[in-house]
């Protein structure tokens, strides 16, 4: 019997008894979108459902014609048959979860989430369902966050080592949600000027008409270079890493913080000289007690490798498939 | 272990040399002599032999962390590195051992190899639990062998050089050959010049050749140049000293009673002198030696026996002449220590031969002679300037090694497996393919020879294309031809394919040649008859 709720299609994830896509690839009429990042929320489609919290995001990254409804959190809305409502995923500004009702059944898709407080966002809320999707970015046990303290110390170490040599500190993040929230955590543990490479500036910006508390930053001034920067902080997406613009930092320190940065090997191969392990995704453990905390009984694995999840979730007595399994 | 780790950090923090000997350097200032003896140890290689076996570490880690034994698999394979894989697997612990590193070194490790193994595994979990992660990382790193942090034999001798403000090449010297990894030898490292005592022990620091890239000619004057063949054998020093004969490997190992033909045939040679050469493996009375694979089968005996002796034989050729009637010649320009060499070789057993020189002609006739190298069962033509001091380590202008132009292969890819190291967790092992009466046997596997960006090309196609999954490895869909390079190849029986491919690596990716462009093993079977 074909699922009423959850159908994968070329499109993206499809709601038929709702008429909606969650997170659509191509443009589609009713798109309810979990978060900003480029690959779930995407320009083209009719009408847009997100949280609210993540509305001046969502402007930014659709452009001001959008059609966008926002509702809170937990606020019921219903798409054809569906009763819908949006619950944080403690992914970034505004993430969300998608609830969905519909004869007596509960489906949550977890868009991306994770487990860890984030300064820059509500906690991910455990939702009970009767199947629930779950990423699976980072979906074996050698994935355990470092508690963020940890992290947050090694990095002003760094910084203050890259201080005493006279070097830049380049820190690499993605430029929505990782940047901010590292800015966030810093700003309780610093008073010095942070500088911006300016594919963060705007956003950063948002974060802060959002309320989120950060530390004092700076653009990066076109014309500064060379000994000017030294022993300064600075920011940047990872596509500015081996780009001419790398070139005003004669001394540098490079380093990225993700939660690939966990092993040794993806840390070299990339070349950066030092890593920080800070994921907005959950990780195995995360993974695992989100299960657990949802009692549902059917679990779909979607988004990355989704095999070795899938294994252990049945050998722990669930039962759990490939989300692309449902599609044929 | 606590400031080894912390040294093992800093190196691995850059891929500066120079920060990498001066991290080294300030870390032999600071710890206690009988720790920093172990790191120049482990830094430089060496390792401690059979401690536990992977099995036992992988029984370890699934009693310790709950994990079957699948998901244990998958993580190793994922990561590329047990010892990492270990790490990041276990419970956080309860940081509580802090014993320093020469007490690993000279008494747990040890001991832990007199255990059984179930034994082992306890013992393995229990000292697990007492460290925090990059301890357990460093420990494991430490069993299994393979330290890996881009430190060399060679910056290990710079950061001990800068130690002790003492010359490179002595402490090349008194570094090669069976070295104490305690306090007493790390302060007889540092000793100036005068007062070392076991000289007469060690082979000289071995000169190597590096590829010759520009042309031949760029070389200058031919007369200034001595042409040798480049034999594929065993680099080897001999030594004749007080009395005894003593062989030792370019790894600076020494092949004490593995070769004894060679031992002693060596007792022709006068007391107190040192011969650079190669060992080869010769049958009596042919004209050329035999393919490396032959010498294989001696190389991992440590005590041969009368048929292998027979059936195997070995000879010694030898090159250079390092020291004569206990004079270090290293200075001494290679005209002059030839001249002595060929000298001293008058008259001596079969067993022991002088490296002829190859021609005299120009670098045209040179160039030509070379093309012969295949059939005299050499690599390639080695160059050495006449005038020549004996250098230490790879330094270049001196000594060219000018190979003969590899043979080629067109296979297909069929299996792939993820990389070690820096490739951990992309698929950089492959394994390579012919056709035999319509199917695709392998035939070799190659681990280099594409850039990165072909690199995360390819493994982004054998994820999407994997057909069957054997643990790590993936047999992947027959479609991408890549042309190899290889050096030689031979008749196996212990391949399924029937022939033996030796040095394979990948010259290109063939994206113009569809499958059926490949090789057939019957080609190769026939190559590996001539």
């Amino acid at each position: 019997m074909p699922d009423l709720l959850l159908q994968p299609r070329p499109e993206g994830l499809y709601c038929p008894a709702g008429g909606f896509y969650i997170d659509p690839a191509e443009p589609v009429a009713q798109a309810v979108v979990t978060h900003a990042h480029g690959d779930h929320a995407r320009q083209g489609n009719a009408c847009y459902h997100v949280a609210r919290a993540g509305l001046g995001l969502m402007r930014e990254r659709l452009g001001e014609p959008a059609a966008i409804e926002a509702y809170d959190y937990g606020e019921p809305f219903t798409l054809g048959e569906v009763r819908v409502s949006l619950h944080p995923s403690g992914h970034m500004l505004g993430a969300a979860q998608v609830r969905m009702e519909h004869a007596g059944r509960v489906v949550v898709v977890s868009g991306d989430y994770k487990r860890e407080s984030d300064p820059t966002c509500a906690p991910f809320e455990p939702i009970p369902c009767d199947t629930f999707v779950t990423e699976s970015t980072f979906a074996l046990p050698v994935y355990r966050w470092p508690p963020m303290a940890q992290v947050i110390d090694e990095l002003l170490a760094w910084w203050d080592d890259c201080a005493r040599r006279k070097v830049t500190a380049v820190l690499f993040c993605y430029a929505l949600g990782k940047a901010q929230r590292l800015l966030a955590e810093l700003a309780p543990r610093i008073e010095r000027v942070v500088r911006l490479h300016g594919a963060l500036l705007r956003l950063t910006e948002l974060y802060r008409e959002a309320g989120v508390a950060m530390p004092p930053t700076q653009p990066l001034e076109e014309q500064a270079r060379g000994a000017a920067l030294a022993g300064e902080l600075v920011l940047a997406p990872p596509s500015a890493a081996g780009s001419p613009w790398m070139r005003r930092f004669p001394n540098a320190s490079t380093a990225f913080a993700s939660g690939w940065m966990q092993v040794r090997g993806n840390r070299r191969r990339r070349g950066y000289d030092r890593g920080f392990v800070v994921s907005d995704h959950a990780d195995w453990n995360g993974l695992v007690r989100s299960v657990r905390d949802s009692g549902a009984g059917r679990i779909y694995v979607t988004h990355g490798d989704a095999d070795a999840l899938v294994r252990y979730l049945r050998e722990q007595g669930h039962d759990a498939l490939p989300l692309a399994a449902l599609g044929s | 272990m606590r400031r080894f780790v912390q040294l093992y950090a800093a190196l691995d923090r850059t891929g500066s040399t120079s920060a990498k000997r001066d991290a080294i350097a300030a870390y032999l200032h600071d710890a206690p002599p009988a720790d920093a003896a172990w790191a120049v140890y482990v830094l430089g290689g060496g390792k401690l032999r059979r401690l536990a076996s992977v099995t036992e570490l992988r029984q370890a880690t699934g009693e310790a962390s709950g994990y079957p034994d699948w998901l244990i698999e998958e993580s190793y394979a994922h990561v590329g590195d047990l010892a990492e894989a270990i790490a990041l697997l276990l419970p956080p612990g309860q940081p509580t051992d802090d014993a320093p590193l020469h007490v690993w070194m000279e008494h747990r490790l040890p001991g832990l190899a007199r255990l059984d193994p179930a034994g082992r595994v306890a013992q393995l979990t229990a000292w697990w639990q007492a460290l925090p992660a990059d301890e357990v990382y460093l420990l494991n790193k430490l069993i299994t062998g393979a330290l890996r942090v881009g430190v060399s034999q060679r910056l290990v001798v710079q950061a001990l050089a800068l130690w002790s403000q003492l010359p490179t090449d002595l402490i090349a010297h008194r570094l090669s050959g069976e070295w104490t990894p305690d306090a007493t030898s790390l302060a007889a490292l540092a000793q100036p010049a005068e007062d070392d005592a076991h000289r007469e022990h060690r082979p000289y620091p071995f000169f190597l050749a590096s590829p010759l890239e520009a042309p031949v000619d760029s070389l200058g004057e031919r007369g200034g140049w001595l042409a040798e063949w480049k034999w594929d054998g065993i680099r080897a020093q001999l030594m004749r000293r007080g009395g005894e004969a003593r062989l030792w490997s370019r790894g600076e190992e020494r092949l004490d009673g593995r070769f004894p033909e060679i031992e002693q045939a060596a007792c022709a040679l006068p007391a107190g002198c040192v011969l650079d050469g190669e060992i080869l493996a010769w049958d009596a009375d042919a004209a050329a030696p035999r393919p490396f694979t032959a010498l294989q089968k001696r190389i991992g005996k440590l005590k041969p026996g009368a048929k292998l002796l027979a059936e195997t034989p070995v000879r010694f050729m030898a090159y250079d002449l390092l020291e004569l009637d206990g004079l270090d010649l290293r200075e001494v320009p290679l005209r002059e220590r030839r001249d002595q060499l060929a000298a001293l070789f008058e008259g001596m057993p079969p067993t022991l031969l002088l490296s002829p020189a190859a021609d005299t002609g120009d670098w045209e006739t040179l160039a030509q002679l070379r093309e012969q190298s295949r059939e005299r069962r050499t690599e390639g033509l080695m160059l050495k300037r006449l005038d020549s001091p004996y250098r230490v380590g790879r330094k270049r202008g001196d000594w060219w090694k000018w190979k003969v132009d590899p043979y080629t292969l067109d296979a297909v890819l069929i299996y792939a497996q993820s990389g070690h190291g820096r490739r951990a967790g992309l698929f950089t092992d492959y394994t390579f393919g012919v056709w035999d009466r319509g199917h695709l046997v392998p035939v070799a596997k190659a681990y280099s020879g594409l850039d990165d960006a072909e690199i995360a090309r390819l493994d982004a196609w054998i994820r999407a294309h994997t057909l069957e999954r054997f643990g790590p490895v993936r047999s992947v869909e027959a479609e991408h031809v890549f042309e190899l390079a290889y050096e030689a190849i031979q008749r196996s029986s212990r391949h399924k394919s029937g022939v033996a491919v030796r040095f394979p690596r990948i010259l290109r990716w063939r994206t113009d040649l569809s499958i059926r462009d490949a090789d057939r093993l019957e080609d190769l079977k026939r190559m590996a008859e001539g």
